[in-house]
């Protein structure tokens, strides 16, 4: 492992658990949230949704909606031309996916419950949304498929002209590849001598559920037609107005102002961008889009929803010999932005930290008449690492060995490094062996041990369960050439410039969008480091695409991997123009120049110039070398060889109570190890909100639709956010084994809480009952599954019903008790 | 329409208003006031929560018109300026990182300080009991329960 770490000596800020810089607008009240820009004359859209999951649109009357009070207009899409442009699909993942025309508006056909069907503009949204009601729709009501079960099947169709249900499928073999050997064989080996471990589990549909509506604004009366968007791609949402609507891309601002929270969530191009776009082009007003939270929770992209089965291989002594993942991914009613490679990123992750000789993963891609899903925190990822965590578990289990040491036997080592796994990655760096033990001591692992052969001795009712996840992820998208290579429709480079005002203060303009991470305060940190400033005196810029022109935003854990690194870059090209300017002014030899202590100084001497001297001699321009621009400013761009690869240890114990099938987090210990850390605070809030979304997908959460297609979780009384009171404190803490593949040293974070968490709680739940003959619980673990899976000797069965709510009486207006009346399976 | 009068962040105003027209809709529409936010319409994320007569309220849970004579303080009128004299609880909310993309926080602060104006020395317990009428997404809890710990003067969890 080669450590690099090439912070300049005065460093000071790197590494400083700094307040953030954007907090005071926000903790005041002061923000620009998209819903609160009103512009003159603006105008106000409401939608009108298909309340059926699958039908034929037969008419649309519209005059009774027309005569309410403030309407403007009202359109359906025989209304609009091509100039409405489409939803894209930026990553088909084989040559043969099918694809179906994602209109913004339905045309004669909905395919999910929640689609378009027409638009209401009027002078305020109460008065947009009074006509909405008004729109008669009539509809024709065709079968519609729900599930992903019975997607597969190919009986019903969700778009009967594809003929299938089946989008794509992709496929990587380690024999084909030549990393590795024939999974089939591997596991043919096992069966006659050793262990087949053979698991179906249900990565339930989930909802991003950002806590900012999202929302859009489209001012078209400047020479640039300006698009404020809650989003968190304005680049390539840019982009994607321009290549489907036909107006030059210069002609196209897009701005993403404080923005309320993404988690992949935003990371789409939608119908409600394009509508709003395309109306105010229309009319030359103004107009505003702001979706309710019932809207957002039924159009908005839903995340994960894959069936996994899984077949692992391993000696009689718990060595793995071979992994075969078969995946069928419900894309739902359309292809979204990024839609079928979701699945696809964890193709790489599913092997995970651990040596496996044989490796295959197939993922069958599928339409249902349900809301689109996309990406959602650690997309793909988490579903793999939750695959391969419990799979070892259950292979322990087998084995009849603690947890943690099946997981010791297989694993690479920290002298292994870098290496390549079975599916083609190259690990550059890591320490499983000393997050492990470091985790380990925090969590108090033998004596919580201990405490459970206590209580499995006493026959207690409320047995106690510990769970692991020794974790790791690709993230910091991504190798343009990687991305190449996998048909992705656009490169994953980062953008930076770095610009020197007159007074020596520093702007710096970044390609990331962030919303809620603290990229100007960790960005500022980075800069002041590198160019010997004051943290107070670098201003970050993004999130606008006439400041930050180039960029691909923010997602995937890369804004500080990718990002950092081309602002580093563009910092030392900043240095480098700057030393001849300052040799000049000092009157020594370029080659007597050091950057030393934020300064250029002359070797030996005591002279020097600070970058902000030399930026304000350079405004004045007076006294420059010959043939040197008074010019400063220096702009980069990364392009990653290779992924990053954060990973830790995360444990967590959780006490259930066999006899009310009620469960309870315990305690909740991780060490992850981010590489080189720029701002501890920043990073530690990272990693407790990612635990929580991880968790509550464990727990809590769950999208559920009834057999018509009808999203009953469809608002928060029925969508299970967790709140104060459901969560616990947790203990974290960090190893650091830097990243080789950026100058800083830094690895993601962004995700890592959510895609370690969710193994480690169902591991727990598992874990405390398996003396039962329990040996998996289906997510969300709720009480009621977890008591027929003691009573019933089944997973838990299916959310039928609604989930659990916090505001039911039959809640007993405290949450957590599930409704519903799942069939055993 | 009704005709209502109130006082908002110290400020007397009369307006017009639908009966229908919710709190945080004449807050928002009406006065400006976009520090307080909508988050939800179920009434569940608490992002609207604004003081109604020095007690804490959803204001998407109520009328304009039931404010009527009424006095609000919204997240904007907690603090004199923007630039000091912030609230303790605004204070301590950046002192631990208590926020993030900071959509949840005008609400998350302003159920806090009626929480502490309540029981001024809160256990973790009743802090979590106390907010549970506000989602976070980003947060995970953690740092906000701090931040009311410090605000409250009382020991403040590990980061």
């Amino acid at each position: 492992m080669t450590a690099v770490d090439a912070r300049p000596e005065q460093a000071t800020e790197i590494g400083r658990d700094r307040r953030r810089k954007e907090d005071a607008r926000l903790i005041t009240g002061r923000t620009r949230w998209t819903d609160n820009i009103n512009l003159p004359g603006m105008l106000h859209l409401a939608m009108v949704r298909s309340p059926f999951a699958h039908a034929r649109i037969t008419g649309i009357d519209t005059s009774a909606a027309e005569e309410s009070e403030g309407v403007v207009t009202v359109l359906a899409a025989k209304d609009f031309d091509e100039s409405l442009g489409v939803c894209i699909n930026a990553w088909p993942i084989t040559p043969d996916q099918k694809t179906p025309a994602h209109p913004p508006v339905a045309v004669d056909r909905v395919t999910f419950a929640g689609e378009i069907v027409a638009v209401v503009a009027a002078r305020s949204a109460a008065a947009a949304r009074d006509a909405a009601e008004m729109v008669e729709v009539d509809y024709e009501e065709l079968p519609a498929v729900v599930s992903l079960e019975e997607a597969v099947k190919d009986e019903v169709l969700a778009h009967p002209d594809l003929g299938t249900n089946k989008s794509a499928l992709w496929v990587f073999d380690s024999a084909q590849a030549g990393t590795g050997g024939n999974v089939d064989e591997a596991i043919a080996s096992a069966k006659s001598d050793g262990i087949v471990i053979e698991r179906t589990y249900r990565q339930q549909r989930l909802i991003p559920a950002f806590m900012e509506p999202r929302s859009v604004v489209c001012d078209p009366t400047g020479e640039q037609i300006t698009v404020w968007s809650a989003t968190q791609i304005p680049h390539i949402l840019r982009f994607a107005f321009a290549a489907t609507t036909g107006v030059p891309e210069s002609k196209i601002r897009v701005i993403a102002p404080d923005v309320g929270g993404g988690f992949g969530g935003k990371l789409q191009q939608t119908p409600e961008e394009m509508i709003v776009f395309a109306i105010a082009r229309r009319l030359g007003k103004p107009v505003k889009y702001t979706e309710t939270r019932s809207e957002s929770l039924l159009a908005a992209h839903h995340g994960r929803d894959q069936i996994q089965k899984l077949t692992l291989s391993a000696t009689r002594d718990g060595q793995v010999t071979g992994l075969k993942v078969e995946l069928d991914a419900n894309l739902g009613a359309y292809v979204a932005i990024v839609g079928g490679g979701v699945p696809v990123l964890g193709a790489f992750m599913f092997n995970a930290i651990y040596k496996f000789p044989a490796y295959q993963f197939n993922c069958q891609t599928v339409f249902t008449n349900t809301t689109w899903t996309d990406a959602y925190r650690g997309a793909g990822r988490p579903e793999a690492t939750y695959a391969i965590e419990r799979l070892m578990d259950e292979l322990a289990a087998e084995v009849g060995v603690d947890p943690l040491e099946i997981r010791e036997k297989n694993w690479i080592t920290h002298e292994e490094f870098p290496f390549t796994t079975i599916a083609g990655l190259t690990y550059d760096s890591g320490n499983y062996e000393a997050a492990t033990a470091n985790a380990k001591e925090m969590f108090g692992y033998d004596e919580l041990r201990a405490e459970q052969q206590q209580r499995r001795a006493d026959n207690d009712p409320v047995q106690l369960g510990i769970g692991i996840s020794t974790f790791t992820e690709m993230c910091g998208l991504a190798p343009s050439r990687v991305l190449g290579s996998l048909d992705y429709g656009a490169g994953g480079w980062e953008h930076a410039q770095v610009r020197l005002t007159p007074t020596g203060k520093v702007e710096v303009i970044t390609g990331a969008s962030a919303h809620g991470q603290g990229h100007e305060t960790a960005f500022s940190q980075i800069v002041a480091d590198r160019l010997g400033v004051a943290f107070e005196d670098v201003e970050v810029l993004h999130g606008d695409t006439q400041i930050a022109a180039k960029g691909y935003d923010t997602y995937g854990s890369r804004s500080l991997v990718v990002g950092g690194e081309a602002l580093v870059r563009a910092a030392d090209k900043v240095l480098e123009k700057a030393k001849p300017i300052a040799a000049h002014l000092l009157e020594a030899s370029v080659d007597d120049m050091e950057f030393t202590g934020g300064r250029w100084t002359v070797r030996g001497t005591d002279q020097g110039m600070s970058i902000g001297e030399l930026s304000t001699a350079v405004f004045a321009a007076h006294n420059l070398p010959d043939g040197v621009e008074a010019n400063l400013d220096s702009e980069a761009t990364f392009d990653p060889e290779n992924f990053n690869f954060p990973h830790g240890t995360h444990l967590c114990a959780m006490e259930v109570d066999t006899e009310t099938g009620q469960v309870k987090m315990r305690k909740y210990v991780c060490c992850d190890d981010i590489g080189n850390i720029i701002n501890p605070l920043i990073v530690a809030g990272q990693v407790h909100g990612g635990l929580v979304q991880g968790i509550a997908q464990a727990l809590w959460e769950d999208a559920v639709y009834d057999d018509a297609g009808t999203l009953v979780s469809g608002s928060f009384v029925d969508y299970l956010l967790p709140t104060a009171a459901d969560t616990i404190s947790f203990d974290i803490d960090h190893t650091t084994s830097p990243a080789t593949t950026n100058t800083l040293g830094t690895k993601g974070v962004g995700e890592a809480g959510t895609i370690a968490s969710t193994p480690a709680v169902v591991n727990a739940i598992v874990d405390a009952l398996r003396p039962l003959g329990v040996h998996d619980v289906t997510m969300p673990c709720t009480p009621e599954r977890v008591w027929r899976a003691i009573n019933e000797g089944s997973a838990g069965g299916e959310t039928t019903g609604a989930a659990a709510a916090h505001f039911d009486p039959s809640t007993g207006m405290s949450g957590n008790v599930d409704r519903t009346e799942g069939d055993v399976q | 329409m009704a005709r209502i009068s109130m006082r908002v962040d110290g400020m007397k105003v009369t307006d017009d208003v639908e009966p229908r027209t919710l709190l945080v809709q004449y807050l928002r529409e009406g006065l400006g006031k976009t520090g307080t936010v909508i988050g939800c319409d179920t009434s569940n994320c608490g992002a609207c929560t604004v003081h109604l007569d020095g007690d804490s309220v959803k204001s998407c849970n109520v009328l304009a018109v039931q404010a009527d004579g009424c006095e609000v303080t919204t997240i904007e009128g907690l603090a004199d300026t923007v630039e000091s004299d912030l609230h303790p609880v605004q204070e301590a909310f950046r002192e631990c990182h208590g926020l993030q993309c900071g959509f949840c926080t005008p609400g998350m602060i302003m159920q806090s300080v009626d929480l502490l104006k309540r029981n001024p020395q809160p256990s973790e317990d009743e802090i979590r009991e106390g907010i549970e009428g506000n989602l976070c997404r980003c947060t995970g809890y953690h740092n906000i329960v701090r931040a009311v710990q410090h605000a409250a003067g009382t020991e403040v969890n590990a980061l």
